[in-house]
Parts: structure tokens; C-alpha cells; sequence
């Protein structure tokens, strides 16, 4: 165990901090997802010219071109939070798309659209689910038929956030009738002006349509446009879920909920009495204060590990179910720490934090959900982690 | 920036490991238990490989490493439910003398303890997890009054360290006139605690610094170590058994509902292993970290721990509950584990203090 970091990264955090401190003047509003606004396209391009974002992508692909390093992107993350600068854009076209074509696109796909991607010039969405087709991915039924050199797609897919917004698609179509299910699958890309294309918002509980339903009628799209080849679009979407499940369960987004409950009850008082000297509330605190200490320390040794090669047992395969349930958790304790304050919302006087906590609590039901839902992943923890039996498979009817 | 073992940790797990493989398995806990003893090659397996002196200084006889290499010992101790004594003797008592005694002290138990040749027990119980029946110990112009329940490795202790009211450290010797002792029969029979009485009995002051403190974090991340090595052989036994056993022609460790209840064990688990590293690591380099997070490895252990046992027992099903199988011994462990030096409600209310939140 040494926690201490190198002269050289702490060099380089020096760097990083001089860097955000000149452009303070500059920092544009926190990217919330769908079209980026002018000046974060700005401050985005800025981000990948001096390797803040994109910064493993090779310089011929529009990225910044750096050796992998896990510790400076950490020293990154941590200095971009400290200074309340807002990171580079995410969401599925940087996070999910453009590592997925580095891995298994053509050349002419990765020249295509991994740069302008990058650089929040193209808005891509996420055509995976189905209606019919949630955990059971596989199933999927949206059917390209193949028409000369083209694919005429029909279907519908569910639960496709910034559909409304997106310029292009990544899509999971059933190309190959005739094949085993797992064989018969594409990734295709096209745009989401396509004739054919409806794209009807999906209100959830929080009161936004966070999600989309998007509709496909003969939506003509050339084969060229399949990635990693056709019937291979299952390994190819499996090489992209694992980049989406990385990207949820931040133990540093706990600590974040963590650190405003705190405030949250010591500022907060019923009766005249400061929450924090309510039993009940600060054991449940302190509760949670353990269980976000362990899974930040958890987050460090995956850190390590994947630097050293270091085998870390099942360690991987529960972040996404124990970090989601955990940041679900915060935002239900924070709403019973505001009491009957805490069910107010929208635009409500005496509103706590713009309505954040109930929002999150509603919206992180959806990440447990989503993504591969809670049981899904106890089934593969059981299944790869402790190594017991899969499902028989049930008896075709 | 490294958070992982060293190889040389790594190869102290391998060795502990290997030893009570071959000396501690359960036929071996089982006879100890039930005669209420030590497992006495158990224990001079480990005094041949040093561990009675893993943190006393070569200087003294011993090995001089650190919290965190202690902590991969208690694992390996809890794993296989170990009949002897380890958190009071080998960690609680080698860190008072070595921050709170004299050197005139030290001298004289040190190389004493690290060679393994006698035990020392530890009776701070009132003064960490608060006094249950008025229990508490007096010192009055050098003289000790008063009892100390819950008093760690105890049968066959030379010596006691025991905190007085004032949280103030002194050694006892147990044959000493005026010490009376009463051993406690706990769920646990593969643990010593037991009762200290002490009337009108000299006391030999450590004098210096925070021996209390040091002695309740290391005890604390003890516990929370031990806890996580029974609480992983229970998931492994569990997840064993799910793949043997059949019902309705299937293996049970096929049916959802079993293979969930051991994914939640492990996933709740394992991140603990990383706070009770940090713990143990902040311990001896980052001060500042040391209690606050020692507190959480105990609480949260404590809770995982408890999930852990009561469902591995539940997989097994009716054999689970058996006395048989034997199974018992690591739940009745965490049991302990839990409630010595305080149980989690104590402890979380002495982390939210410790932060000033009340």
C-alpha cells in the first residue's frame, strides 16, 4: 500500500490545476446531455487540444493521443471537481460509440465519426432495447431485410435517451432471420433523419421524458453502414455494454450525495433541534458514510488492479449493482432527513436543492434497472464470480 | 499511488494460509471447542512462524511489520475459525507496550511475548463499548478496584492490560494477590473472554500517550479482518453446497433464488476487504484517517457479517443448522465479533463523534 502519488504525477496535477486556472474565466455550464451549447463545443475542443478529454484516442482519430494511464485520468477527474470545472462532454456517442468503432470499426467508419464525435459535432443515441427485448436482449425483433445493397428496417426500440436530439443511431437490427438468435444480430449506423424514423418522448415518474420510443418503417439504410460485420452486432454490443456498465455506480458521485447530506443536516432543523443530533438519523448516516468509504476504497484497489494486472476475484462484477443501490440509498435518506420538505417539487416554495432529491430517487430507480438490471447482475456475479450453474434453459413452448 | 498488497503480504497470507490448512481444520476447531481450550499446535504452528512478534520490533524478538499484515493474519484466523489467542495478545497488547510503556517495560515483555512464550490479555471492554453493571476499574494511589468483564485472549494470560475509568492503562499480573478471575462461556467456544476481578491489586501504570486509542483501532480492524475471513468461508461452503446439493433434479445453486442470496453475500462482502485495508494502512501512515475509518471497518463488518452468516446457513437449508456440519462455529464467530469492543450502534456513535457531529 502506498497512497502517495510520483513527482511526476504530482506534476502533472500541478499542470492540470494551472490549466483550469487559467481558463476559469471560460468554463461553460455543465454538459446535462442532448445538443452541447457553443460554448461547451468550445471548451470541449480546448479539453481534447491539451488532453483532458479524449485523451487516449489517437491524434489521427481526433483525440489527444496519450499512453493509457489510469492514474492521470484520476488526477483529472479529481482537479476538474476540485476547481468545479465542468468535465468534457459524455454521453453514448463518446462513452459507447466512438470506443467501440476504435475496437472493431473499419478504417473509414473510424475516420467517418469517432473526431467529429468527439468533439460533440455529432449527437448519437442508443437503439438496444426493445419493448419485447429488456434483459433478454438477445430476442430482439426490429428486422432489416436486405434490399439490394441496402437494409430496410422496421421495428421499435425503447428506452433511447437524447433520441429527440441525436443526429445518428447505433442500432442492434436482426439482419439474419435464419440464424440462432445470438447470430442473427447487426450494429448499424444511420441517420436519425432517415425517412421512417418517429421518435415519440417517454414521460417517466420524474415528470421528464428522459427516454424516448423510437419507431422504424422501411427505413432504407445502406449495408455498408453495419459494423464489425453482419450477424456479429452481439459481440460488438458486448464490447459497448461493458464500456456503459464502467460508466455507472461512481463511487465519487456517492461521495458527492454523501458530503451535501452532511451539510444537508446539520443546517436543516425540526423544532429547533439540528438533525444531526437526531440518534436515528445520524446512525443511518453513518451507515451510509461506511458503506461509501468501502466502495471508494474498493474503487482505488480496481484502480490499482488494473495497472498491475493484480486478479481482484469478482471485485469488478459488483460495482454496478452495489454502486447504484448505494447512490439510490443516499437519495432516499436525504429525502427522510427533510421530512415533509422532502416530498415537495417542481417549482414548490420551501423547495430543498431545485427538487434534486426526489428526482434522483426516482431517476436512480431506473439505473438499477437499466443498463442490466439488479438480478441480472447478481446472475452473472453468481454465475462468473462464484462460479454456479447458469439457468437451465426453459423447455421451448 | 498503489493500493494492493506487497508480494511479501501476499506470501505472509500464503504461509498463515498454508499453516492452518494443515493444522486448524475443522476436526481440530471442533476438539478445542469442546474441551474450551487452545488448539495448542495450532498455536505453536504460528510461534514458529513468528506471529505472536509480527509487530514487535527485531530489537525485541520479533518481526516488526505493520497493522495491515496483522489484519491478513486475522482474516486467515477467522477463515478457519481459529482456537487461539491473537487479537489481544498478538496485536492490542505488543501496541500498548510499544506506544504507552516504558522502556524498562518493554524490555521486560517484549521478547517474552514475541517468542510466544507467554500471553498477555486485554480488558478495555467498559472504556470502548461502554460499562454494562456498573463494571469499571479504579485506581487510587497505585491500587486497582473494581471488575473488568469481556476481558480478551484470556485463559492462561501471564499478564493483563487493563484500562481504568480515566481510560488509563495498566499492566496486572494474573497471579497477582487480589486478581481474581472468571471465564465466561460465550456462543463462541473457539475464543477466550472472561471476567477480571480486581481488589486492592499494585498497579504498574503505562504512563505514556494513547495506548487506549491505538489498542481500540487495532482491536476494532481485528475483529472486522476476522469477521471478513468467516464470513468468506461461509460463502464459499455456501456456494460448495448450492453446487452438490439437488432438489427437484436440479442443483440447488441453479435456482435464482439461491444463486441471488450468494451474489448479495459476496457483493455486500467485498468491498469491507478494501476498508479494512485503508484502515489498517492509515493506522501506522495517515493518522488522520485512523479511527474514523478503523469505526467503519467494525460497524460495517459487523453488519455484513451478520447477513452473511444468518444467510449461508439458510442456503445449506435444515443440515445448515446442524451441529454436524459444524457450520455454527463461523456464524457464532461473527456473532462474537460483533458485539466485542462495541457493536455497530456504539461504534457509528463514536464515528459520528469522532467527527464532530454531536
Amino acid at each position: 500500500m502506498d497512497l502517495a502519488y510520483t513527482a511526476a504525477y504530482e506534476d502533472f496535477r500541478v499542470h492540470t490545476r494551472a490549466f483550469l486556472e487559467q481558463h476559469r474565466a471560460t468554463f461553460p455550464n455543465p454538459y446535462g446531455g442532448g445538443r452541447p451549447a457553443a460554448d461547451m463545443l468550445v471548451w470541449q475542443k480546448l479539453l481534447i487540444e491539451n488532453g483532458y478529454a479524449a485523451r487516449t484516442v489517437p491524434r489521427e482519430y481526433g483525440g489527444y493521443g496519450a499512453e493509457p494511464d489510469i492514474l492521470k485520468s484520476r488526477i483529472i477527474a479529481e482537479e476538474f471537481t476540485r476547481a468545479k470545472a465542468p468535465m468534457g462532454l459524455s454521453g453514448q456517442g463518446i462513452s459507447m460509440l466512438a470506443p467501440t468503432l476504435l475496437e472493431v470499426g473499419s478504417e473509414e467508419q473510424k475516420r467517418r465519426y469517432v473526431a467529429p464525435t468527439l468533439r460533440g459535432e455529432i449527437i448519437w443515441c442508443q437503439g438496444y432495447s426493445e419493448p419485447g427485448a429488456g434483459s433478454d436482449l438477445a430476442s430482439l425483433q426490429t428486422r432489416g431485410q436486405e434490399d439490394g445493397a441496402d437494409f430496410l428496417i422496421n421495428g421499435q426500440k425503447i428506452w433511447t435517451s437524447t433520441a429527440q436530439s441525436a443526429d445518428m443511431i447505433f442500432c442492434l437490427v436482426r439482419t439474419e432471420s435464419e440464424r440462432a438468435k445470438h447470430q442473427g444480430i447487426s450494429y448499424i449506423l444511420f441517420p436519425m433523419n432517415t425517412p421512417g424514423i418517429e421518435v415519440c418522448p417517454l414521460k417517466t415518474m420524474t415528470g421528464n421524458a428522459e427516454f424516448n420510443e423510437v419507431f422504424f418503417t422501411d427505413v432504407r439504410v445502406p449495408q455498408e453502414n453495419v459494423v464489425g460485420g453482419r450477424g456479429q452486432g452481439w459481440s460488438v454490443a458486448n464490447a459497448t455494454l461493458k464500456h456503459e456498465r464502467g460508466m455507472l455506480g461512481d463511487p465519487n458521485a456517492a461521495n458527492t450525495r454523501l458530503q451535501a447530506i452532511i451539510e444537508l443536516m446539520k443546517d436543516e432543523t425540526v423544532s429547533g433541534e439540528s438533525l444531526m443530533h437526531n440518534a436515528v438519523f445520524r446512525d443511518r448516516l453513518m451507515q451510509l458514510q461506511g458503506r461509501v468509504l468501502a466502495m471508494q476504497f474498493h474503487g482505488l484497489r480496481l484502480l490499482t488492479a488494473s495497472m498491475t494486472g493484480d486478479d481482484v476475484g469478482l471485485g469488478r462484477l459488483i460495482v454496478k449493482l452495489e454502486g447504484c443501490e448505494l447512490n439510490h440509498q443516499l437519495a432516499a435518506f436525504a429525502i427522510d432527513v427533510l421530512g415533509e420538505l422532502g416530498v415537495l417539487y417542481q417549482d414548490s416554495p420551501h423547495l430543498r436543492a431545485n427538487g434534486f432529491w426526489q428526482r434522483a430517487y426516482m431517476f436512480d430507480l431506473g439505473l438499477i434497472i437499466g443498463g442490466g438490471t439488479a438480478q441480472i447482475q447478481k446472475n452473472i456475479i453468481a454465475e462468473r464470480g462464484l462460479g454456479l450453474p447458469r439457468e437451465p434453459k426453459l423447455a421451448r413452448g | 499511488m498503489e493500493f494492493a498488497l506487497s508480494s511479501d503480504q501476499k506470501m505472509l497470507q500464503d504461509s498463515v494460509t498454508r499453516t492452518l490448512a494443515r493444522l486448524c481444520p475443522l476436526d481440530r476447531v471442533r476438539k478445542a471447542a469442546e474441551a474450551k481450550t487452545y488448539a495448542q499446535d495450532v498455536w505453536q504452528g504460528l510461534v514458529e512462524l513468528g506471529i505472536p512478534g509480527l509487530l514487535i520490533p527485531e530489537k525485541f524478538g520479533g518481526v516488526g511489520l505493520k497493522l495491515l499484515d496483522a489484519a491478513l493474519v486475522a482474516e486467515a484466523l477467522g477463515h478457519h475459525v481459529s482456537p487461539v489467542p491473537f487479537i489481544a495478545s498478538c496485536v492490542m497488547a505488543p501496541l500498548a507496550l510499544l506506544r504507552a510503556a516504558s522502556p524498562a517495560q518493554q524490555a521486560k515483555w517484549l521478547p517474552r511475548l514475541a517468542s510466544g512464550e507467554i500471553t498477555i490479555g486485554v480488558a478495555i471492554s467498559e472504556q470502548v463499548a461502554g460499562a454494562r453493571e456498573g463494571a469499571g476499574i479504579a485506581a487510587q494511589s497505585e491500587r486497582l478496584n473494581g471488575k473488568a468483564i469481556f476481558a480478551l485472549d484470556f485463559a492462561q494470560a501471564t499478564l493483563f492490560i487493563v484500562a481504568d475509568q480515566d481510560g488509563k492503562l495498566h499492566l496486572v499480573d494474573a497471579t497477582a494477590p487480589g486478581v481474581h478471575k472468571t471465564t465466561l462461556t460465550t456462543i463462541d467456544l473457539t475464543r477466550s473472554i472472561g471476567e477480571l476481578h480486581v481488589q486492592n491489586v499494585e498497579s504498574e501504570p503505562l504512563a505514556h500517550g494513547d495506548g487506549l486509542i491505538a489498542m481500540r483501532d487495532a482491536g476494532w480492524i481485528m475483529l472486522a479482518a476476522d469477521t471478513l475471513g468467516a464470513s468468506w468461508q461461509m460463502i464459499e461452503k455456501s456456494v460448495t453446497y448450492a453446487q452438490e446439493r439437488k432438489q427437484f433434479d436440479r442443483v440447488i445453486g441453479s435456482f435464482q433464488a439461491v444463486k441471488h442470496l450468494c451474489a448479495e453475500m459476496a457483493a455486500e462482502l467485498e468491498p469491507g476487504r478494501a476498508l479494512i485495508w485503508y484502515a489498517a494502512h492509515a493506522f501506522d501512515d495517515i493518522p488522520s484517517d485512523a479511527s474514523l475509518t478503523a469505526a467503519h471497518a467494525k460497524a460495517y463488518l459487523s453488519e455484513v457479517g451478520r447477513f452473511v452468516a444468518r444467510t449461508s446457513t439458510e442456503v445449506h437449508g435444515g443440515i445448515g443448522i446442524t451441529d454436524l456440519l459444524g457450520l455454527h462455529y463461523w456464524f457464532k464467530r461473527i456473532g462474537l465479533n460483533r458485539q466485542l469492543l462495541g457493536g455497530p450502534e456504539r461504534v457509528r456513535h463514536l464515528a459520528a463523534q469522532m467527527q464532530g457531529f454531536i
